[in-house]
């Protein structure tokens, strides 16, 4: 019997690119060198990481000179933060954030807050948007830098950057945004969204764990935050992990050759897999907005399951996907992004990530939308939630 | 997250006793659904010896599979006996919890205590029962 695998959680990672792997193979071993010295092997290494600097700011419309390498989307975001509020201190303390952001900014915010900076948190509206007058309106004198996600990870709402990134412009504000999530997913320009600093992870798009980089934009000042040699360009000291970086390249080099058909492939599932469950499930709420939403995102809450042991069922069929339950995290807290935008903390528990990528198939789709109607169902039948409103109406 | 013992997996995946007792001698809900989980725990007695026990359980792996083997538990004993049965006997019954789980052991306990009291209620007696301060359960963990 063929048991049918299905892998629907591609925004905690995605499978690694045969041609990413075949790619980063030889520098492994024969193109074993350190970048940092002048003898042929260091070229060589050198080299490659160059080629992999061009190609992923050419993913970005970046210069190549604007990106520096790091180990993860979360170090990126550190070193964005960090790194810029400590160059722009005798500026000014105050940093604006959205309340949606992944931890990796929000954690760093708190950090400066405990470090003496402020930090203003802004809300967004229920569909995950952030209102560009609200950011307006947070800028004080004071205000150093912005940083607001391009597309939120879990609800996969793309945030107005362009417009926002005017206002920051227009007050003479540092703008940073974090485009883990939709890097290699929707089209990324930081000309056409007026950044001054950018976040991407390669793992997130076919690319290896481990590489990753933060663009920031000639001009803008920002103190290392790993010290040591003059690893890029002396902003991010240690040894270039070599083979990630030419992956990442990769990785960014195949994103920008396939996106249209990427975008179309994974959206056109996604939409078969929404209007199915919608079908099918009755007390089902779609999370996030309806068409500014990343194109492989399908967020649901589900009234009367919680979320984990529909993740478990699921799994039981061969089905990976992330559940957004309380019970799940260590804090015994739902998501924040879903309580940001005013999810019933009840059904919040009953959420299902579900993110598509290219490997997934049409036959995939239909295999979840027959298995997961029927673990809805199941689980509402053990529900003393479920008996409650039955009986109620 | 630490892995569910096999134990805790087998009890998930065919809960026992699932369901409700429609003359029963003591209900007790416990539990919120914003913290994630809510227990219904229902017993029918029979000569002081607790001859049936169904749940309905809202939560996660480790909060059906508490439910489950906390109703098995406790068929067949005395409610003197009943009364004993601590959370970490249900842990310990399935092999033990991850430690971020522990809470919905004594969840069980407390939808078990909970559904003991409503039985000395419902007979118009005393309750020995000490119902947790907040039967409506507070997480410790932040």
């Amino acid at each position: 019997m063929i048991v049918r695998k299905v892998y629907l959680d591609h925004a905690a990672t995605t499978p690694t690119h045969p041609k990413v792997v075949e790619a980063m193979l030889p520098y492994f071993t024969e193109r074993f060198g350190n970048p940092s010295n002048l003898h042929d092997a260091g070229r060589e290494a050198k080299n490659a990481v160059e080629e992999a600097r061009a190609k992923t700011a050419a993913l970005i419309n970046a210069k190549p000179e604007d990106i520096y390498f790091t180990s993860s989307g979360t170090e990126s975001n550190n070193f964005a933060l960090k790194g810029i509020a400590q160059a722009y201190s005798q500026k000014g303390t105050h940093i604006i954030v959205s309340q949606i952001e992944h931890f990796s900014v929000l954690h760093t915010a708190k950090s400066l807050e405990k470090a003496g900076f402020t930090v203003t948190y802004v809300p967004t509206d229920p569909q995950g948007l952030v209102d560009p007058s609200d950011v307006a309106k947070a800028i004080t004198k004071d205000t150093i830098l912005v940083s607001i996600m391009h597309a939120n990870n879990e609800i996969g709402t793309i945030e107005p950057i362009a417009e926002i990134a005017k206002i920051t412009k227009n007050r003479g504000v540092l703008f940073h945004t974090d485009a883990v999530a939709s890097t290699g997913w929707v089209p990324v320009d930081v000309n056409a969204l007026g950044v001054d600093s950018l976040s991407l992870s390669g793992h997130q798009f076919y690319g290896p764990k481990g590489a990753a980089a933060l663009y920031v934009r000639k001009g803008v000042r920002i103190r290392p935050q790993i010290e040591g040699g003059v690893q890029e360009d002396g902003r991010r000291g240690g040894t270039e992990n070599v083979p990630a970086i030419v992956g990442l390249g990769v990785a960014a080099e195949i994103a920008a050759a396939e996106l249209p058909r990427r975008m179309g492939h994974v959206a056109g599932l996604r939409d078969r897999l929404q209007k199915g469950l919608t079908e099918r499930i009755e007390h089902m709420v779609v999370n996030g907005h309806p068409t500014l939403r990343l194109p492989h995102n399908l967020n649901v809450s589900m009234w009367y399951v919680e979320g984990e042991s529909m993740l478990l069922f699921l799994n039981m069929d061969g089905v990976s996907v992330s559940s957004g339950s309380a019970c799940t995290s260590r804090s015994l807290k739902s998501s924040h992004v879903l309580t940001c935008i005013g999810t019933d903390a009840a059904v919040a528990n009953g959420t299902l990530l579900m993110t598509l990528g290219m490997g997934n198939t049409e036959g995939d789709i239909d295999f979840v939308l027959e298995k997961l109607p029927a673990i809805v169902q199941r689980l509402r039948e053990m529900s003393p939630l479920y008996e409650d409103m039955v009986k109620k109406t | 997250m630490e892995q569910y013992s096999s134990k805790v997996m087998e009890h998930f995946a065919s809960p026992h006793n699932v369901g409700e007792i429609a003359d029963a001698d003591g209900v007790g809900t416990v539990g919120n659904p914003v913290c994630g989980d809510v227990m219904r725990l229902y017993i029918k007695v029979e000569k002081d010896i607790i001859t049936d026990a169904k749940f309905k359980t809202f939560g996660c792996g480790a909060a059906i599979a508490t439910s489950s083997m906390v109703t098995d538990l406790v068929k067949g004993k005395t409610v003197g006996e009943a009364l004993k049965i601590s959370n970490q006997a249900v842990a310990e019954a399935l092999g033990g919890l991850p430690k971020v789980k522990m809470h919905c052991s004594v969840l069980a306990e407390e939808a078990l205590k909970s559904a003991l009291d409503d039985y000395y209620k419902k007979r118009g007696k005393p309750s020995p029962v000490k119902l947790p301060e907040s039967v409506g359960h507070e997480h410790e963990m932040e």
